[in-house]
């Protein structure tokens, strides 16, 4: 099936030295940092904007899920925006249109994002290497040409005015203070949830394809599989990020589902560092905020996620944490 | 380890002694390393002009390693290699075939995307006086009736007249043959064994790697015998059938 | 006949007319990312912003430097083209010996950084680039008419395609291409430069892209965005040919601009996607591309 030029294993996210620990319960120094994690969580909106935040905090859901795939299964996905958006579009459209609660305007939002995720994996998964990119990437752009005909997207309009409801039908999240605290518990959730399947003999088969795909196939494993059950996973996560994200912002839109999303989501990964487990968490709250900084100057912000992907290709592979991390001799 | 290298001496000593001229190709203390792996541990021989010359051993000796050492295709490799008194030791691929020396892998890396005369017309003239296309012909004559076929599409022994082949059109002086009668019917394999005796007639240079000893002996000078990455010993070609059993124990026969 | 299907001929030919200028900038591209992609394993994901810069370098030809169509279609390949083969030495050969994605990411990001810079400077409407007068004007073909230009577009396309694909197929040149494709090495060993054929390879593959950004100029206006969604559309044509083949390249791309165009007729709708679709369908049947090499 695959021909002579797909290389299947791939060393593209070898960048963690450390084995993956398999003892039951979290090693000390991640405990440490994901308690870490939820005390500045918990503190920050007396500092911050509070909608800066959770811009944040759904960005680095989505780029965990999208690392899920290429620092631990090896598989660049280069359309990963088809499930954030069609996820967006369908929590804003259940919430707005169904009048459903958030959290099962959410739910929808995630459901539609794993049947996309299953439909596009299934083929997808049929070609490796740089041609798996390149499919992935042609079928988000199948999402986005729906998206700009469909007329429940509202086309260029998007879904505007989408409503932030109550939640399990009682508490009102029409405040960014009340929101903000139930996208912490989704984000936060979502990250220990991606953090366990890593950490499960279901993530020991993962790294086992991604460093020697061939050897993890003679010894029996339907790789097929797993690669198809990551994919839907790391949907499903991008998908949950992306429906959150239309109730914070109360807006489903084109960029949604935009190739440059698909890129950014990438890049996000790339500069915080792939395949360790709190790279994408830096990386996404450093793009996000050099977005919000550089927000006027337009085409500037193009060139500069330009370079970053350029400078950090050829220099700094390992990414921010993964810097640390080898400094530190941790995996983080 | 020191009788080692003592033998190891003695082998270059006796290759001078029966020189008494500056040998064309000098291998001193060769060591090359496949990724991780050290295969070779200081291989030492010498090739004087016009020789036919055998690297014998058995599977995994590094008789390989050796001729691809030479060839500079290996990248992480150590000693000095020198060829008409020029160092090659640190000269990429491309530099050392124009310097003379042409390699015959033991693949024979016939390309299938290419036919017969393409893959016969491919490697460059690297110097002048190499061998016209008629004289090839002359030698391998099924080759001009398969001009047009795509590559792989010919029969073992061949492609092995064709890997042959095409490097002597280059005007290298000394060959590297990686196990050339690998594979090929009794009949093939002694037209290869006259096409190098007529390639010494000519003058060439040879260096083979061969496990078949008896297919050796009818072609070579001298033999070589590499053993886990070193040179061990040297037996000259007339010398053979008086040591045919300290060969058989180093081949593992 | 065509009153069994209903569509005037003027407006079937005319959209198959559109279908094949589409598909031969399909196919010119695909065509410079295969030949990339076999000998430098490396997807060139800057190949629109490559085919853009082509058009906007003619575009500054005309208006910077008075210099016209003709002489763009010689200039800016070889200008272009020498700009590809200082990014080849100076970032990409840096990643050989890596995975190929990564040279897949820092394409990506050059491609970022031409559109932003361009953008920047000249905005996000189009610059207009008139047909150079030799071409102006049309042929009344009866069941259709046919701008010269558009038949120039397709002419000129198929003649570099072909060109292309003779000199890989059927000269010396070629057959040291096709053999460092299969085997750099041994290629190195007969004493052939490959590490500068290979950067040749990058700038000949640049310069195609470039030609078929001139050949767009007048076509499509010149901005920015021009090579952003083409270059999508071009990977899905690339995986429905598979990169094996110099030729399969060529007919794939036609063949799919062609196809949409007669979608356009029929059920526009579709038109933005069916080239997806297809490539959906190859996917479940002929996973290797329809020209592809393996299995």
């Amino acid at each position: 099936m695959a021909d002579a030029t797909d290389t299947g294993n791939t060393g593209i996210a070898a960048q963690q030295a450390g084995a993956i620990p398999t003892a039951p319960g979290m090693p000390r120094h991640h405990a440490a940092i994901f308690l870490a994690l939820l005390a500045a969580g918990l503190a920050a909106p007396f500092f911050l904007y509070p909608v800066f935040v959770m811009k944040v905090m759904c960005f680095a859901l989505f780029a965990c899920a999208f690392n899920l795939l290429l620092g631990y299964t090896g598989l660049l996905s280069f359309g990963h925006a088809a499930y954030f958006g069609s996820a967006s579009y369908v929590s804003a459209h259940a919430a707005k249109v169904w009048g459903l609660p958030p959290e099962l305007a959410i739910l929808c939002g995630v459901g539609a994002a794993v049947v996309l995720g299953l439909a596009i994996g299934a083929l997808a998964i049929r070609r490796q290497g740089i041609y798996f990119a390149m499919v992935t990437l042609a079928f988000a752009q199948m999402v986005f040409f729906f998206s700009v005909q469909a007329p429940f997207t509202g086309g260029e309009d998007g879904i505007q005015a989408v409503p932030r409801g109550h939640l399990f039908g009682l508490i009102s999240l029409r405040s960014d203070f009340t929101l903000y605290f139930v996208v912490l518990a989704i984000a936060l959730g979502g990250m220990l949830a991606i953090y366990r399947i890593i950490h499960s003999p279901f993530g020991q088969v993962l790294k086992a394809i991604r460093e020697n795909e061939p050897r993890a196939v003679s010894l029996g494993y339907r790789v097929n599989r797993y690669k198809l059950a990551t994919f839907v996973l790391s949907a499903g996560f991008a998908g949950l990020a992306g429906a959150t994200k239309a109730i914070v912002f109360q807006l489903a839109s084109l960029t949604d589902v935009h190739w440059s999303m698909s890129g950014e989501v990438v890049l996000m990964t790339l500069i915080g560092g792939m395949g360790t487990v709190f790279g994408p968490l830096v990386g996404a709250a450093v793009i996000v905020t050099m977005q919000n900084y550089l927000a006027t100057m337009g085409a500037w912000v193009t060139i500069i996620q330009g370079t970053i992907f350029v400078v950090t290709v050829l220099l700094f592979r390992e990414g921010i944490v993964g810097v640390i991390a080898k400094w530190m001799k941790r995996t983080l | 380890m020191a009788s080692l290298s003592g033998a190891e001496a003695a082998v270059a000593t006796k290759t001078a002694d029966a020189a008494g001229s500056a040998p064309l190709l000098s291998v001193r203390d060769l060591e090359a390393w496949y990724g991780e792996s050290h295969v070779l541990h200081g291989v030492t021989f010498d090739v004087r002009a016009g020789e036919v010359v055998t690297l014998l051993g058995r599977n995994g000796a590094g008789k390989t390693t050796t001729l691809k050492s030479i060839m500079g295709i290996l990248p992480k490799r150590k000693g000095s290699v020198t060829f008409e008194g020029r160092e090659m030791m640190h000269l990429p691929a491309r530099h050392v075939a124009r310097a003379g020396i042409a390699f015959c892998p033991e693949e024979r890396g016939i390309f299938a995307s290419l036919d017969v005369e393409e893959n016969l017309m491919l490697p460059p003239e690297v110097k002048p006086g190499g061998m016209s296309v008629e004289q090839i012909f002359e030698l391998f004559p099924n080759l001009k009736e398969r001009l047009s076929s795509q590559g792989t599409k010919l029969s073992g022994g061949e492609q092995q007249m064709l890997a042959i082949g095409r490097i002597l059109r280059t005007g290298a002086k000394m060959l590297l043959l990686d196990e050339p009668t690998e594979g090929l019917a009794p009949v093939i394999i002694q037209q290869i064994g006259r096409t190098i005796a007529r390639l010494k007639e000519e003058g060439f240079t040879i260096v083979l790697v061969e496990q078949n000893f008896r297919f050796a002996s009818t072609v070579a000078d001298r033999h070589y015998v590499v053993e886990q990455g070193k040179v061990v010993d040297m037996i000259q070609n007339g010398e053979l059938d008086a040591n045919i059993g300290k060969i058989e124990a180093y081949l593992g026969v | 006949m065509f009153e069994l299907i209903g569509i005037p001929p003027q407006a079937l030919f005319g959209q198959l007319l559109l279908g094949l200028i589409n598909g031969s900038f399909y196919a010119i591209l695909s065509l410079g990312l295969a030949v990339i992609f076999g000998l430098l394993n490396i997807i060139n994901f800057a190949h629109g912003a490559q085919y853009m810069l082509g058009a906007f370098v003619a575009w500054m030809l005309l208006n910077y430097l008075g210099i016209g169509y003709w002489w763009a279609l010689l200039i800016v390949p070889l200008v272009v083209g020498a700009f590809g083969i200082v990014l080849e030495r100076l970032m990409i050969a840096r990643l050989y010996h890596l995975d190929h994605l990564y040279g897949l990411l820092l394409t990506f990001g050059l491609a970022l950084i031409i559109q932003g810079l361009l953008r920047n400077q000249y905005g996000i409407s189009g610059l207009p680039y008139s047909i150079p007068p030799q071409l102006s004007g049309g042929q009344n073909l009866g069941f259709m008419f046919l701008p010269n230009y558009r038949g120039w577009v397709v002419v000129a396309s198929l003649i570099v395609c072909v060109g292309t694909w003779f000199v890989i197929e059927k000269t010396r040149l070629g057959a040291y291409l096709r053999a460092a494709t299969e085997n750099p090495t041994l290629v190195g060993a007969f004493g052939i430069n490959v590490p500068r054929m290979i950067t040749l390879t990058y700038g000949f593959g640049v310069a195609l892209a470039a030609f078929a950004g001139v050949l767009a100029a007048p076509v499509y206006s010149v901005n920015p965005n021009m090579g952003a969604d083409l270059i999508i559309v071009v990977f899905a044509v690339v995986v429905i040919g598979g990169m094996g083949s110099i030729l399969g390249s060529i007919v794939t791309g036609f063949s799919l601009g062609l196809i949409e165009g007669l979608t356009k007729v029929f059920y526009p709708e579709a038109s933005s996607v069916v080239i997806f679709v297809i490539m959906a369908i190859v996917l479940l049947v002929k996973p290797a591309g329809l020209f592809g090499r393996a299995a």
